[in-house]
């Protein structure tokens, strides 16, 4: 029998791979690893009700699907390392496991302010279902937390603690929060509906230290001064989780690099046959934003990677003579994301962090209202709050292909 | 036939079933999200799509008789 086609990260990419090369007629065997001990859930609402409520696996499980009944899940094995020209990868524990092909799909950790942070008592990141109700277990009534970073992680937590009764300062280094995805209009709205909920913002500065020896005690930002607090809740960005990856001919800067395959490129741009990458760690090229790979980090895009990835991938394995065609079409997810807090519920699609010109199209500033986001006369992204079929009525015309560049990784 | 079944405490109207399977989901014009229960098989790969993108994954399908 010839090796699995191995998966590794079992979370949406992962799962949405799985399923995608059932679908596409590979029938063969499948080992997908994850270092987290959970069958793959959904990560959105560990920062929305989910934080708010229970924090339960049941309440976030992704459904298993009868096609994926015999996929082999190896749960709580983390890889160490990747021999790419010899395809295998070997486990912590150093077990070696050949493959057929690889799809990486390791996604990203939190950044931490300092490795002490990482330890200390009352320090949190949030990416997993354990890291979420780690948090909920310090959210109690009358706490002062600390959030670190105004983005989205950032604003949603600090609506969910703000709802659980907890006193909540967000320290963020923009003027506004969420302004680079948002633009200054929506953001304004954004921070006039946690300040009208009792949110305090410490904007244009950062948290430069966690205080507290045994725990936190406090955070001192860049200025010099100083907030209490009891929790402190690190939301200043992401890595991609590559380093396994090290020492193989690959481009792992800001992401791993891929083609529009999702083929997975060595350094002299020619692509690995058989290692694909979706989801949150892969760079790849969008024809909507030209041939510059990026790593856009919304929820659509492991979904929308991973069945590319596994098409390409399932007819290479069968040897069907249709491969080259499904290579060379054009590949162009639409980025959406979303993003609930207290009763506003905002959705976009696009990039509005790409815009040098923002327009109301729709509605009212402050209720629900609808934006347009341009780069000349071009409308790169559209984000609403409340408004749905307006705001839907532009995804087709954020979805052009064109060469915008991408600038900067989105979120 | 297939069985489609939408968790009404759950959705939040995001649209995102619209663009992969509108032959089933449309939003009215009050922007609530309407769909058709029971859909012809020829829309299990548009329905099964539209499982996968929704944000709040309230979306359940059950292949029927």
């Amino acid at each position: 029998m010839s090796p699995p086609v191995v998966i590794v990260g079992a979370s949406l990419g992962g799962l949405r791979s799985a399923e995608a090369l059932r679908r596409c007629g590979y029938a063969g065997p499948i080992t997908v690893f994850g270092d987290e001990p959970h069958a793959p859930y959904n990560r959105p609402p560990l920062s929305k009700d989910v934080l708010g409520g229970e924090v339960t696996h049941a309440a976030v499980a992704f459904p298993q699907r009868a096609a994926t009944s015999d996929v082999e899940w190896r749960l709580g094995t983390r890889i160490r390392s990747a021999d790419l020209e010899q395809r295998s990868i070997r486990t912590t524990d150093g077990e070696e496991v050949r493959y057929r092909a690889l799809v990486v799909a390791t996604g990203l950790r939190p950044k931490r302010l300092s490795p002490r942070t990482a330890t200390l008592a009352g320090a949190f990141a949030l990416r997993t279902l354990d890291d979420a109700a780690a948090l909920r277990n310090a959210l109690h009534p009358g706490v002062q937390v600390v959030i670190a970073g105004s983005g989205f992680v950032g604003c949603e937590v600090a609506a969910t603690a703000r709802q659980l009764g907890c006193e909540v300062t967000v320290v963020g280094s923009a003027e506004l929060p969420m302004l680079g995805p948002l633009g200054s209009a929506l953001a304004e709205d954004v921070m006039r509906r946690h300040v009208e909920r009792g949110v305090r913002f410490r904007m244009g500065t950062h948290v430069a230290e966690a205080l507290g020896q045994e725990a936190v005690e406090g955070v001192r930002l860049a200025d010099g001064s100083e907030v209490a607090c009891q929790v402190l809740v690190e939301a200043i960005g992401s890595l991609h989780n590559t380093e396994w990856l090290d020492g193989n001919d690959v481009n792992a800067a800001q992401g791993l690099r891929t083609d529009s395959a999702m083929r997975v490129l060595r350094a002299d741009g020619s692509s690995w046959r058989d290692v694909f990458a979706v989801g949150d760690v892969a760079r790849f090229p969008n024809a909507i934003y030209g041939d510059e790979p990026a790593s856009i980090e919304h929820w659509n895009i492991p979904t929308e990677t991973a069945k590319r990835a596994s098409r390409i991938l399932a007819l290479q394995l069968a040897e069907d003579p249709r491969l080259d065609a499904a290579i060379a079409e054009r590949f162009a997810p639409v980025p959406s994301f979303w993003s609930d807090q207290y009763d506003m519920s905002l959705l976009a699609y696009g990039l509005p962090a790409l815009a040098d010109r923002v327009e109301l199209l729709a509605g009212k500033a402050g209720g629900d209202c609808v934006y347009g986001y341009f780069v000349g006369d071009r409308m790169v992204g559209v984000c609403g709050i409340g408004m749905r079929s307006e705001v839907l009525k532009h995804r087709d015309e954020v979805s052009r292909y064109g060469h915008v560049p991408i600038g900067e990784p989105a979120r | 036939m297939l069985k489609v079944e939408v968790d009404r405490t759950q959705c939040q109207n995001f649209g995102q079933c619209v663009v992969e399977a509108p032959n089933v989901f449309r939003l009215n014009s009050r922007d609530e999200m309407e769909y058709t229960p029971d859909v012809e098989d020829a829309e299990l790969d548009n329905v099964e799509a539209a499982v996968d993108v929704c944000p709040m994954q309230a979306i359940s399908l059950a292949l029927g008789r």
